[in-house]
């Protein structure tokens, strides 16, 4: 039985990373937890870094979690993962969508998008699990590039051990209708990243 | 039911729940979405204002009709409203009403990190500091009870943190709800809310007795919360701090003050006594330790521990209560940053298509001529590359009046001043007619995107469509600038890369009073912006100039093609970013970026 977890969700204005960080703290409660989150936005449309905290626990205080104190990080965006790699906790896991998203600074050539393997690299030296997911070619393959956040949370609930049926009816409840079919698939396919 | 609610979506049902028949606010992060949710619920009326004096000016004629009411801002909002909320801790209220601040520690988005609570002592009327979305909403009806029972306004703090964490909220589903006409209007008998000098001299000494009476309320009130543990330490809290206390000292006693002016300094002293060590952990200002010392009660730590800027943090209550010498749990490791890679950062930028582009592709051309002033909004970006054009900005509305002073201190550049729709009518209206009275030489460009961007598209009276969706009156921004004396006045398409230029160049050489250009193109996150198909760059043209580089796109990258004759890499167009604006293909000089096959 889970008690207590701290999640950041991070990446990229547009990716879905606040929907997606509903989704979990819904999870959290529907798993009999208090649950809470917070999200720092400002800039978010126009393409600026995205983070988003969810904590479970019987009783949660603060809505933010602590450097150091992160079980899982979930980044939509390869670059974001190295960002906030010091706020998972020794041992803590992360889930990272392959995609890259090049910041203006590396568009303009004043800056280099580093090595994508020399990255995971770096994050496996430092975290327990590390879990790439190709997001974006499984959103595709699911019919909507705007599954990306389905894909991940699916990942998510594999990896942590979790009913799926919790995650998957808490996404359900939050999109229209006439997705419902496409989320499905998406939640599959992101359940199988977990495992490879 | 029981639902996860942000804060500000819980201060929106607390104000329903306690019967707010009318609100309101003018945008501003992190205070939107507080009057975005209210307009949702039945049987009110909800507004935008053109700014936040206007706000609670509207609330404060809602009031004295006998409505509760509230006015909702963001902090540096109510340095706008302050001339009227500080007259009006003098007339008192009659309907309950509430100012909701939004505070916004760590500046996220913001121009400074303002402790409001400041004002309420500066005001003499009561702050209220909730510390989750429950409190939120509970303290709204407590703050209107306030209100109206001491016939003062009352100011509703939120910060950042509060305003946008979720958490849980339990509330019985909201019902339909009819809207009520006001009783037939009363006409005061003793007068006290037309506030001449001598009516303020009487009410002075009221105002005092009225805040000694909140104070004494306040020693009971359940909104101050006693939480006994060890009483080797005490911690006095307030807002978001306290979840930080919460967890930090837990085990420890704990006063949580759910308002933090007036303090109940009697419960304070007698807590005070009973523990060994009085900490006070406050965001942002000593505001409450202050309080205390100058009451002569002993505070053990406050701000020598913990930080006086920014926003607090799980981290900075620990490393600071680790200072004091309080025995917490120390954390069990840490993982290094990445520091073997460099990590670019990720600024925003403008998007793809915005219509704010052209025109500070142009300005960067012309800047050498000219001073900028700038104003607050997306077209803020344009102080960052690759425009860097902006030399001063200070606050909303300000940029025609400081182009205008620096004009007639005998600048020797062109002044020009750019502003957005919504700022405009904020207050760009007055500033403008000072510069046509004095008749002074400004370039006033109006970036007239159809909307209020920053803070999430919301309308505004030049869009004319009100927060719940009526359609009224646009307001024509070049026909009220005619109508005010400007002899320069011009419309151009903002996606008209010459256009803008050859208007830019002729209002800077205008030499009878302001010229005003106006800049017109819809935000593309506005129904009237319509995407195009994306464009493409053909390598067989492409001489790797990088002069599409200059307009500052998203979409716009490095290829891994290179230009044989200097070896530069190509450029290449992503096609899911790009929404076809052409103002790079209008900039290309030889002619290589072409509308895609889709
Ligand atoms: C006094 C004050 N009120 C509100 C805000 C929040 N705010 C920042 S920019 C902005 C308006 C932007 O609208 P507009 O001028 O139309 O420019 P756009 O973002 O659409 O380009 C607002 C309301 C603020 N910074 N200061
Ligand atoms: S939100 Fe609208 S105005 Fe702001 S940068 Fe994007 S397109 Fe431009």
């Amino acid at each position: 039985m889970i008690k207590h977890k701290n999640f950041l969700f991070v990446g990229v204005g547009g990716q879905g990373v606040l929907t997606a960080s509903d989704i979990a703290a819904q999870v959290g409660l529907d798993l009999g937890l208090d649950a809470k989150k917070s999200e720092v936005h400002g800039f978010s449309q126009r393409g600026g870094v995205v983070e988003s905290h969810i904590r479970w626990a019987p009783r949660v205080g603060s809505p933010t979690c602590e450097k150091g104190t992160v079980d899982v990080l979930l980044a939509f965006e390869l670059l974001e993962a190295a960002r906030w790699i010091d706020w998972l906790k020794p041992g803590g896991d992360i889930i990272v969508n392959r995609q890259q998203i090049t910041p203006m600074s590396v568009n303009l050539g004043q800056a280099n998008y580093p090595d994508a393997e020399a990255l995971l690299a770096a994050l496996e030296k430092r975290a327990g699990r590390v879990i790439p997911v190709e997001a974006l070619p499984l959103a595709e393959k699911a019919g909507n590039v705007r599954t990306i956040n389905t894909v991940l949370l699916a990942t998510l609930s594999a990896l942590l051990e979790t009913d799926p049926q919790l995650w998957e009816n808490a996404i359900l409840r939050r999109v229209p209708k006439r997705y419902a079919e496409v989320n499905k698939v998406a939640f599959k396919l992101g359940q199988a990243a977990a495992k490879k | 039911m029981k639902k996860l609610l942000s804060g500000n979506e819980a201060i929106a049902l607390g104000a329903w729940e306690a019967g707010v028949q009318y609100a309101s606010a003018y945008p501003g992060t992190p205070s939107t979405e507080i009057l975005e949710n209210f307009a949702l619920y039945p049987g009110i009326k909800a507004e935008w204002a053109s700014n936040e004096k206007v706000a609670l000016d509207n609330a404060i004629g809602a009031s004295f009709g006998g409505a509760r009411t509230i006015a909702v801002m963001k902090h540096v909002g109510v340095n706008v409203a302050a001339d009227s909320l500080m007259s009006l801790s003098y007339t008192g209220v009659k309907g309950g009403l509430v100012l909701v601040s939004a505070d916004d520690p760590g500046a996220f988005s913001s121009q400074n990190e303002q402790d409001n609570r400041q004002y309420a002592r500066f005001g003499k009327f009561p702050c209220l500091d909730p510390a989750d979305s429950e409190d939120a909403r509970r303290f709204m009806a407590t703050a209107l009870e306030v209100s109206e029972r001491s016939q003062t306004p009352v100011l509703l703090r939120s910060t950042t943190r509060l305003s946008h964490s979720k958490s849980v909220v339990e509330f019985t589903e909201p019902q339909a709800r009819e809207f009520q006409p006001l009783p037939k209007f009363e006409r005061e008998g003793e007068v006290t809310r037309v506030i001449i000098p001598a009516i303020a001299r009487r009410r002075h000494p009221e105002i005092e007795q009225r805040l000694q009476a909140v104070a004494e309320w306040a020693e009971s009130a359940a909104i101050n919360r006693l939480e006994w543990g060890d009483k080797r330490i005490g911690v006095l809290s307030t807002g978001i701090a306290y979840q930080y206390v919460r967890e930090i000292f837990a085990g420890y006693s704990i006063l949580k003050l759910g308002m933090s002016y007036p303090l109940p300094l009697d419960k304070i002293r007698a807590f005070a006594t009973e523990v060994e060590e009085l900490i006070v952990v406050e965001e942002l200002d000593p505001f409450i330790e202050d309080q205390l010392r100058a009451a002569g009660i002993k505070v053990a730590h406050g701000k020598d521990i913990f930080p006086l800027c920014g926003e607090l943090t799980l981290a900075k209550v620990r490393a600071g209560a680790i200072q004091a010498g309080v025995p917490v749990e120390p954390l069990p490791g840490k993982v290094a940053p990445l520091a073997e890679l460099a990590i670019p950062s990720r600024p925003p930028a403008l998007c793809p298509s915005c219509p704010h582009r052209a025109f500070f592709y142009n300005m960067a051309r012309q800047k050498r001529h000219a001073m900028i002033a700038g104003d607050i909004g997306c077209y803020s970006m344009g102080v960052m590359e690759p425009y860097k054009s902006m030399d001063m900005l200070i606050s909303m509305g300000a940029s025609i009046g400081m182009a205008h002073g620096f004009k007639q201190a005998g600048g020797q550049e062109s002044a020009v001043a750019t502003i957005g729709d919504s700022t405009f009518f904020h207050s760009g209206l007055s500033p403008l007619a000072a510069a046509v009275y004095n008749h002074v030489n400004i370039t006033v460009a109006v970036l007239d995107n159809r909307i209020t961007a920053m803070t999430g598209q919301q309308e505004n009276p030049g869009t004319g469509i009100t927060l719940q969706g009526e359609a009224g009156r646009e307001i024509d921004i070049a026909e009220v600038v005619r109508a005010m004396g400007v002899t320069f006045v011009e419309e151009v398409d903002a996606w008209d890369v010459a256009a803008v230029a050859k208007t830019l160049k002729a209002a800077m050489q205008h030499q009878d009073g302001p010229a005003v250009m106006v800049v017109r193109g819809a935000c593309i996150f506005t129904p009237h912006f319509k995407p195009q198909a994306s464009l493409q760059v053909d390598p067989e043209k492409c001489i790797a100039c990088g002069v599409c580089f200059k307009v500052g796109c998203p979409a716009i990258l490095k290829s891994e093609r290179i230009y044989e004759k200097t070896g530069k890499q190509q450029t290449k167009i992503d096609p899911l970013l790009c929404t076809g604006c052409t103002v790079c293909q209008q900039v290309c000089p030889v002619g290589a970026i072409e509308r895609g096959s889709e």
